[in-house]
């Protein structure tokens, strides 16, 4: 049995979540007795590939072309159907990114087969794949089985382990994907890059204010504990909607579900739907100054406190634990 | 300009899940149910696009009886037409979208909305499903969108950041919070609605490829400690997620 691991890159580089995606694809290899292939896809991929072989793929299959630059939909999803039909794939993986969730649809259609989307476990049982995804924004999980012959999974970021890189090189192939103007139906044109700070979605560490905060003029108190720990910005939707905050940082069940090892929400109640979208987190550190607010529900660490007086403090003990400044 | 908007009818985002006797849905009683959050915003799209270039919408939702209601608030809001492709059984994103392809593909449309998610299974997929059983190019998690000359620039989100893309219509597109402010229905609107027919007629049936299997809540989370009340509890708690969590 072959499985195939898209592997997701950027302008050149890998993201995170190619390297979960590649010891995912491996770990599934080994317990079904089968064999694990990356594809890279890009322009100017192929010196990347090797580095896969780190995190378990033995050789990799780079398309490279300076068409592909950008990403595109329906181009990529040429490929990969290519790919899995070269090489029989039964099993593909890829992260629940933006660029997977677009683009595995596509592929599962093309492939007549069935997508569980956003997977945050897989396991194997009787040989066949049982993979568990939050639904309801993760107020329940479920348990499902793909019957279609070719499956399709994405696996949401940040939640299954890379495992330490061993430094070993993969062997990458260049290969050949016939591609026409007509399968650059969809085709990214620019790419914006916002701030510095990584994405809520990819974040180890999330600092998220909410309402409690009072004016958008008081984040710097939460872009400066975010900074100190190289953390993402998140918000809740109050703030979002109030324009202090950009859409993109707003954590819960119609913003972003996150899964970091540390969420700290400063002067955020703790909603329902916040929480549907921040309560996976491996460690909850909540700051409120109401002792009823149900964020502290969750949290593993709460202080019941005045944020603009414990932020500062917070960001100035960690400065010195971490040997900033 | 014709235009098809694709909705769901959803579970209520403040609804507590409770999992139903058969171990593999929610206990449905008490549940109160609404138009899916995100395909409000791909409603608003397609009025603003309608008001723009003419044409009209037409509002399709796969479902059961219960899905008119939902059709009904599209109504109100101003779209032109509402279809229940009608199907009481659950059936699987794919089977889903490829009973929507079908009806879609006679109304021959030149934009196809959906919400980027339904916010019941999360599965963000039907969209760019459709998209590709009808050969067409799309966009999803669009935060911005213009049209002009047959052709679309839509701005998408990603991960900390934005892609700008390029479509010729017809062309799908998946609706993101950020597209635009819903509108709320007139009360003209709303009692307009009322007399407005919805057609109905049956889904085509295709079987699902994935199968629940079992549905759980997740292990439930201890209230962990309170540190403190004040800036003094500060060294603790760097102290507890430094040594105790070590995830500082
Ligand atoms: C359809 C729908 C979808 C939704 N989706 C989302 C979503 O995705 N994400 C989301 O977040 N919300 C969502 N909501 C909104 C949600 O219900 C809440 O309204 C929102 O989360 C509240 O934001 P908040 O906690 O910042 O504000 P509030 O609830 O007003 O809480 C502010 C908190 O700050 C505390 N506080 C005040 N001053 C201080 C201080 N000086 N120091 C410390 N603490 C202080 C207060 O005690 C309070 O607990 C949704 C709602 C609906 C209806
Ligand atoms: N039963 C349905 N009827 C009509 N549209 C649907 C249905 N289910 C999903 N959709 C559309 O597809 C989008 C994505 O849904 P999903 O892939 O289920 O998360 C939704 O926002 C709707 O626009």
């Amino acid at each position: 049995m072959k499985i195939l691991a898209f592997v997701e890159q950027r302008e050149g580089k890998f993201r995170k979540s190619a390297f979960e995606v590649s010891r995912t694809a491996r770990n599934l290899a080994d317990q079904l007795g089968g064999d694990s292939v990356g594809v890279v896809v890009g322009s100017a991929v192929e010196a990347i590939g090797e580095e896969l072989g780190g995190f378990g793929i033995e050789r990799v299959l780079a398309v490279d072309d300076p068409r592909l630059r950008q990403y595109s939909s329906t181009a990529y999803a040429r490929i990969v159907e290519a790919i899995a039909r070269r090489e029989e794939a039964e099993i593909l993986l890829a992260a629940a990114s933006a660029m997977g969730k677009d683009l595995m649809p596509r592929v599962a259609v093309k492939l007549d087969a069935g997508v569980a989307m956003d997977c945050t476990s897989l396991r194997v049982e009787n040989g066949e794949v049982i993979a568990t995804r939050p639904v309801y924004a993760g107020k329940a999980l479920v348990d499902v089985r793909i019957n279609s012959r070719v499956k399709v999974f994405t696996l949401r970021p940040n939640v299954f382990t890379a495992g330490v890189n061993n430094g070993k090189r993969a062997r990458v192939e260049n290969v050949a994907v016939e591609l026409g103007d007509s399968d650059f139906g969809s085709r990214v044109k620019e790419l914006h890059r916002a701030s510095g700070r990584p994405d809520v979605t990819e974040a180890q560490i999330i600092v998220s204010g909410g309402r409690g905060l009072k004016g958008p003029e008081n984040f710097h108190l939460i872009e400066e504990l975010a900074d100190v720990l190289g953390a993402a910005v998140g918000a809740s939707r109050a703030v979002v909607d109030a324009g202090w905050r950009p859409h993109d940082e707003q954590v819960g069940q119609t913003g972003k579900t996150v899964s970091p090892t540390l969420y700290i929400a400063c002067g955020i109640s703790g909603a329902v739907q916040h929480l549907a979208g921040m309560s996976s987190s491996r460690y909850i550190v909540a700051i409120n100054k109401d002792k009823e607010a149900p964020i502290f529900q969750v949290a593993d660490y709460g202080i019941v406190g005045d944020v603009f007086e414990i932020l500062p403090a917070l960001t100035k003990e960690l400065k010195n634990l971490l040997g900033k400044e | 300009m014709k235009i098809v908007v694709c909705i769901n009818h959803v579970p209520d985002t403040e609804t507590r899940v409770t999992i139903a006797q058969d171990g593999k849905t929610i206990d449905k009683t008490k549940v109160n149910y609404i138009l899916n959050p995100y395909d409000e915003f791909a409603i608003e799209e397609c009025l603003r696009l309608k008001e723009k270039f003419g044409g009209n919408v037409i509002a399709i939702s796969l479902g059961g009886d219960a899905h008119k209601e939902t059709l009904r608030k599209a109504l109100a809001m101003g779209v032109d037409r509402a279809i229940l492709l009608r199907d009481d059984s659950t059936r699987d994103s794919f089977a889903v979208a490829k009973a929507l392809a079908e009806a879609i593909k006679d109304l021959a449309p030149d934009i196809i909305f959906f919400g980027k998610q339904s916010i019941d299974y999360d599965d963000a997929q039907v969209g760019t499903l459709v998209a590709e059983m009808l050969a067409l190019p799309s966009v999803s998690v669009v935060v911005k969108l213009e049209i002009t000359d047959g052709k679309a620039t839509a701005q998408r989100e990603i991960e900390g950041g934005h892609e700008i893309v390029e479509v010729s219509l017809p062309a799908v597109f998946t609706a993101q919070k950020g597209l635009n402010e819903p509108r709320y229905p007139s009360l003209r609107g709303i009692m307009a609605a009322k007399s407005k027919p919805i057609e109905e007629r049956p889904a085509l049936s295709v079987s699902s490829k994935v199968e629940v299997l079992a549905m759980r809540k997740p292990p439930a989370k201890s209230p962990g400690r309170i540190v403190g009340a004040d800036a003094s509890a500060v060294p603790e708690l760097v102290r507890l997620l430094h040594e105790e969590a070590k995830v500082v």
